[in-house]
């Protein structure tokens, strides 16, 4: 490539550039910048310090994410591998039924959940019109973590279900025809080449659902706080912007060491492809 | 190579698909040791048949057996022949020693063992050292010797070869088809090879079976393939023929063009209509009053060994290929020998090729254009 092609590609990105500085580069650093000063503008470790008071928060919300992912990731895979099998008009539909759910608000999404597990709720009244014992399933941790994977699964499934209809047809022929049996041919070819999808949708779950504050606030009832609660409280009711981008730093980095660590996990079974962060 | 064992039986081999009938009663047999090719134009059924020996695709009716042993239900990764495809199919996650050492793997034979075969592999196809190489690293040809290396290294009797050379350009081309037939000849197992080029198929079978519309029109060696074509169509598939209608007057007597010939054919009726083949290059150019049928040179190409001249004779367009050249607009006599006339009885192709009067170069070349299957 010589210069001047290089030059006009720059010229190219340059709004992508201003955009990205604008909007990414610029938070990034005034959320660092609020991060160490204090309400005078002064440079502080305060809100460092203030950090440790929330490591069971940040705990909980770490694990929740991880089951939310993992439970995603069960119910994601046989899903998104029976439909990609399917016929093509049966694949279209079954993506449309998986999708449509996303379709409508996030918020009346989860007020339709509250509404059916609330103790005076769908399931319970189901239940005692049957005449079985009701069950306190509102605000607890198995109704957030149910909110985040009702919420998240669509995520899970869609990269997942995108690489495997890229699947070369060809490989899983060739690997029968060398004596491949359907548990080796999906353990040597089908898995390793959705290895992509997978991190991709592991990401695009695990990320919302360690930061979310809805969910837990309306399907926990507040007590059982995560991270995301907490830093909406800092800007929201406490004021408290120094302490809120603190907060929201150190998940920033968690993400970010959690990502790294799945990258470098299937990075030896990576064969491109698949949106990696 | 006709006394060995048969290994692979077709039987009235029928199937459809996407509701059209690809094959109908197909009977094939296929011996032991043979290099036997699958040749035909596009959709003429010849990959339907490898992947119903592969056992990618299951017959409607018929029987395929192996060592007269049926193997219609079986499936593919229990079945003894191992597959080349057209697009190499590696596996882009794993390296070439992993590759080759696939099938190995899946038997549980011991590390060692694979570490001596795949080494054995990659020497029997000119790749040593490749080992840790990713597959795409690798250049369209050296991914087909991977492909090969890893379908010999599971020890197959037989190997199906789909149009394996089909994406190399053309000098790689010839160099793998004789890599090919010396690997086949060394490893002494059957290939079933595939291909729509014909002269793929004359330099390396042992035996050719032509196919056409899910129907075999003829089994042979290359020189009976191309010497006595059963009819019109595989007389035209396979290398120039002019094909003219013509009757037999009697035993070793016929007529065509107007005038009659010596020919080495008998048992037909008295009289009857035939196909008469007579290949471009046997025909010879003497002066007209020496001529047995005499012609006008309507144009002239040079194809670097010959020249390849159309003459019309009575409307009928000729192709002759000769060394001497002719001018466009002369008139030039042409010499039959009775060997070079051969005799088919009338077919539905009958009428349908052997003219050249619309044939150019172009077309010719369109109609070798990789098919997609």
């Amino acid at each position: 490539m010589n210069k001047n092609s290089s030059l006009r590609m720059k010229l190219y990105a340059s709004p992508h550039i201003v955009w990205s500085a604008i909007f990414i580069v610029v938070p990034l650093i005034m959320v660092a910048y609020y991060s160490f000063t204090n309400a005078d503008g002064a440079f502080s470790l305060e809100n460092i310090y203030r950090l440790s008071d929330y490591t069971t928060t940040f705990l909980r919300s770490l694990w929740y994410g991880i089951i939310a992912t993992i439970i995603c990731f069960i119910l994601a895979y046989p899903i998104a591998y029976i439909i990609s099998q399917s016929k093509l008009r049966i694949q279209t539909t079954m993506i449309m039924l998986a999708m449509i759910p996303m379709w409508m608000n996030f918020l009346i999404r989860t007020y339709a959940w509250m509404n059916i597990l609330e103790d005076s709720g769908v399931i319970n009244k189901i239940l005692t019109t049957i005449g079985l014992e009701p069950v306190h399933m509102i605000n607890t941790p198995g109704a957030v973590i149910l909110g985040m994977v009702y919420n998240f699964l669509p995520y899970m499934i869609l990269p997942i279900y995108s690489v495997m209809t890229k699947l070369d047809k060809n490989l899983v022929e060739a690997a029968q025809d060398l004596g491949a049996g359907k548990v080796s041919v999906f353990a040597k070819v089908v898995f390793p080449m959705s290895v992509p999808g997978i991190v991709s949708g592991i990401t695009m779950v695990f990320v919302p659902s360690v930061s979310t504050f809805y969910i837990s606030q309306k399907l926990g009832g507040g007590t059982f706080a995560l991270i995301g609660d907490v830093i909406e409280m800092q800007f929201q009711i406490s004021n408290n912007f120094h302490f809120g981008a603190a907060l929201s730093l150190v998940l920033m980095i968690l993400i970010l060491i959690c990502m790294a660590f799945m990258n470098r996990f299937s990075s030896n079974e990576d064969v491109g492809g698949g949106m990696v962060i | 190579m006709k006394n060995n064992p048969v290994v692979i039986n077709l039987k009235d081999v029928s199937i459809k698909l996407g509701g059209n009938q690809i094959l109908e009663n197909l009977n094939l047999s296929i011996r032991d040791k043979e290099f036997i090719t699958l040749l035909g134009p596009s959709g003429c059924g010849k990959t339907t048949t490898l992947r119903l020996i592969a056992g990618f695709l299951e017959p409607d009716s018929g029987d395929i057996l192996f060592s007269d042993k049926s193997v219609t239900n079986v499936p593919p990764h229990k079945r003894q022949v191992n597959t080349i495809f057209q697009r190499y199919a590696l596996f882009p996650n794993l390296n070439v020693y992993e590759n080759i050492a696939f099938g190995l793997r899946l038997k549980k034979i011991k590390d060692s063992e694979i570490r001596t075969k795949v080494k054995e592999m990659l020497d029997l196809v000119n790749l040593k050292g490749f080992e840790r190489r990713t597959v795409d690293s690798l250049s369209g040809g050296q991914q087909q010797r991977v492909a090969i290396a890893r379908a010999l290294a599971v020890d197959p009797k037989v190997l199906l070869l789909d149009e394996p050379l089909g994406a190399l350009d053309l000098k790689l081309r010839k160099d793998m088809q004789v890599e090919l037939k010396n690997i086949q000849q060394r490893l002494g197992i059957t290939f079933i090879y595939v291909t729509h080029d014909q002269e793929e198929a004359l330099s390396m079978s042992d035996t050719i079976v032509v196919m056409d519309g899910g129907d075999i029109q003829q089994i042979g060696t290359p020189e009976e393939i191309y010497n006595e074509p059963n009819n019109a169509f595989v007389a035209d598939f396979i290398g120039e023929s002019n094909i003219l209608d013509g009757n037999m007057l009697a035993d070793y007597k016929c007529k065509f063009s107007g005038a009659e010939f010596e020919c080495l054919d008998k048992g037909f009726d008295d009289g009857e209509a035939v196909d008469i083949v007579v290949r471009p290059e046997d025909v010879d150019i003497v002066p007209v009053e020496k001529g047995m049928l005499t012609g006008v040179v309507t144009s002239v190409t040079f194809k670097g060994v010959h020249f390849e001249i159309i003459v019309d004779i009575g409307g009928f367009k000729w192709m002759i290929q000769t060394t001497d050249y002719e001018a466009v607009g002369s008139k030039i006599g042409l010499f039959i020998e009775p060997d070079a006339i051969h005799i088919m009885k009338k077919s539905k192709y009958s009428g349908m090729f052997g003219d050249y009067s619309s044939f150019s170069d172009e077309i010719e070349h369109l109609s070798d254009i990789v098919e997609e299957e």
